[in-house]
């Protein structure tokens, strides 16, 4: 139902993005999606990657604040509307959605949410079949 | 002979002695044409020109007086000289006051927050606060007698810088619980100025009435007298709109430069006047039209510089620790509490006529104590707010600055990685209760900026908390 997401905090510096990237292709760790969530004085880098843990332990390793969370993954018909049509349900469940980044995997389109009721949105998902995605299917 | 008996005869006396040097002092206090036709320009010149000697005795007299009453009354110090195998009747003249403890702000502190008081509470009339070292306000009591010699003081400083009663004066001092406006204020009714109580802040309004009303005397700290300046034009105002020709500022230190620049942005005469809460609050000194060094009102408040560390008297001239014994101090008398201001001591007679000591302007201090708006800031009052929050590490550092001729504070301070989480709004949430708590603390907007754990310098040794960008 949920997938590990790492959570890097990112002060506002020149290059300072890069030395995080940097650690994980040292590490051999593949970036499946990533975004970045910034204020004027500093952001949080939030990535779905190859190999959770490892990334974890590298990026402490290099004194990197970096933490993982369980988030919501739900896997997509790549098709107009289904986007719109998921986040109706929460929606209509009283679901406040804190954010929302969307990729694709080989052939298919993964959101990835956070909520502000996990365990509700599991709910959501369950009563509606749809489908989730763990790590395990981005191998 | 009977113990107490003994201690009111002696306290008896030094009061009895005190209030002759001072009857004598009164009778001369009508120079003069009674109507006053003349300008006053020295409000108490009994006092304020009294010969060394003269000086020298009523010191004396008020000390011993002082000393029987704290060692009687306060059992803090009872204790200390107890310890130090010192008796009341071991100081016979303002000389001994070397023999004395001296007293420290940690002294108030832990004493929180009435037990240094030498008198019961219902013969207090007043209580003021500053922020404390840890959390813990220093508190200060004042009696009836404690609050007509402050106006009495502080009415000294006043005439001295050429302020009378045709005059009108914005008093822009935070009033409550600092003592800034309302020490002022009562010494300002006494000199006979019609007081505009406006208290700090709300440029807008300060200018407006400042124009409307024809100001002719301010009293704020020195940078937000420089911030109204600068505020004029942007607010509709120019110099041609005010009628400023005084400025008494304090409440935290500055330089002779910015007394100058003062002077010439507001086209006006700029007084210092010093005090501290622990002493009286504002009065304790100010500056004649000389300017220089600031007149004490030694009959009140006996000043000595000590060395830094090793605490020993220094000889006129030296810089060192200014060190003040309240003489007259009914509610909380201090034997010589240490400012930790350094300063010097100039006891030669000043042109303007007067013989009082006078002291160096303040320009640094021996701890580390920062003072931002006139609010007098320890950094270990933002360490003590931090452990005491518990969610950030307790490393950080604290950038002062001045905009606009503001202080501004801003606290980098380390975050804890499992307060780490993937929302920002957390981690904004975080740098806001860390604000809020500051600001209860020690009152003071302080701008909270988390940053990477382990990216503040570690020092060995002493560890620099604090970068101070404010221009001299």
């Amino acid at each position: 139902m949920t997938i590990s997401q790492l959570s890097v905090f990112l002060e506002n510096k020149t290059g300072y993005l890069n030395q995080v990237l940097a650690v994980l292709a040292k590490h051999n760790i593949n970036i499946i999606a990533l975004t970045v969530a910034d204020t004027s004085d500093y952001g949080i880098l939030r990535a779905i990657v190859s190999d959770p843990q490892k990334a974890l332990d590298a990026l402490r390793e290099e004194q990197f604040s970096v933490r993982i969370h369980d988030i919501l993954s739900i896997e997509m018909d790549a098709a107009p509307g289904t986007m719109s049509h998921i986040l109706d349900l929460f929606t209509a469940a009283d679901i406040c959605i804190e954010y929302v980044y969307a990729f694709s995997f080989g052939s298919k389109s993964i959101l990835i949410l956070r909520t502000d009721n996990q365990n509700k949105s599991i709910e959501v998902i369950k009563s509606n079949h749809l489908k989730s995605i763990s790590e395990a299917d981005l191998k | 002979m009977n113990d107490e008996s003994r201690i009111k005869r002696q306290e008896a006396r030094g009061v009895k002695k005190s209030a002759k040097l001072l009857s004598k002092e009164s009778g001369a206090r009508g120079y003069g044409n009674p109507v006053q036709s003349i300008k006053k320009t020295i409000w108490n010149k009994k006092v304020e020109c009294m010969n060394k000697k003269d000086m020298h005795a009523l010191q004396s007299e008020r000390l011993i007086s002082l000393v029987h009453r704290v060692y009687n009354h306060v059992p803090f110090y009872r204790k200390k000289m107890n310890e130090m195998g010192l008796k009341p009747s071991d100081i016979q003249s303002i000389d001994d006051i070397v023999k004395l403890p001296f007293t420290y702000k940690n002294d108030l502190r832990d004493n929180y927050p009435f037990n240094l008081f030498a008198v019961p509470m219902h013969d207090i009339v007043r209580v003021h606060a500053s922020s404390g070292t840890t959390g813990k306000p220093t508190t200060v009591g004042y009696t009836k007698t404690d609050i007509e010699n402050w106006k009495e003081v502080v009415a000294r400083c006043l005439t001295m810088a050429g302020i009378g009663k045709e005059d009108i004066m914005q008093i822009s001092y935070g009033y409550g619980l600092f003592t800034g406006g309302l020490g002022v204020h009562y010494g300002a009714e006494a000199v006979g100025c019609s007081v505009i109580p406006i208290s700090g802040g709300n440029t807008r309004r300060q200018l407006q009435l400042m124009s409307d009303f024809g100001s002719t005397v301010l009293a704020c700290t020195p940078s937000y007298a420089l911030h109204l300046a600068d505020a004029l034009s942007e607010n509709g105002y120019s110099l041609n709109d005010m009628k400023l020709k005084t400025g008494v500022f304090g409440a935290e230190p500055w330089t002779e430069n910015m007394r100058i620049e003062l002077e010439k942005k507001w086209g006006i005469k700029a007084h210092d006047i010093y005090g501290l809460s622990e002493i009286m609050g504002p009065g304790v000194a100010t500056d004649c039209a000389y300017h220089a060094g600031l007149h004490i009102h030694e009959d009140h408040f006996y000043p000595e510089i000590v060395h830094p560390q090793t605490k020993e008297s220094l000889p006129e001239g030296t810089e060192g620790e200014l060190v003040f014994t309240t003489l007259t101090k009914e509610g909380i008398p201090l034997l010589r509490y240490n400012t930790r201001d350094l300063s010097t001591l100039n006891h030669q007679p000043c042109t303007c006529g007067r013989t009082s000591v006078r002291m160096k302007k303040i320009t640094g201090r021996s701890d580390d104590m920062l003072i931002i708006r006139g609010v007098n800031l320890f950094p270990s009052q933002i360490e003590h707010v931090l452990l005491e929050m518990g969610e950030t590490s307790a490393h950080y550092m604290l950038y002062v600055d001045r905009a606009n001729n503001l202080d501004t504070l801003e606290l980098k301070v380390e975050l804890d990685e499992t307060q780490l989480t993937d929302t920002i709004r957390d981690l904004q949430n975080l740098s806001r209760k860390i604000e809020q708590a500051l600001n209860s603390a020690i009152g003071l907007h302080v701008k909270v900026t988390l940053v990477e754990p382990k990216t503040i310098a570690r020092s060995e040794g002493k560890a620099v908390r604090v970068v101070d960008n404010r221009k001299k």
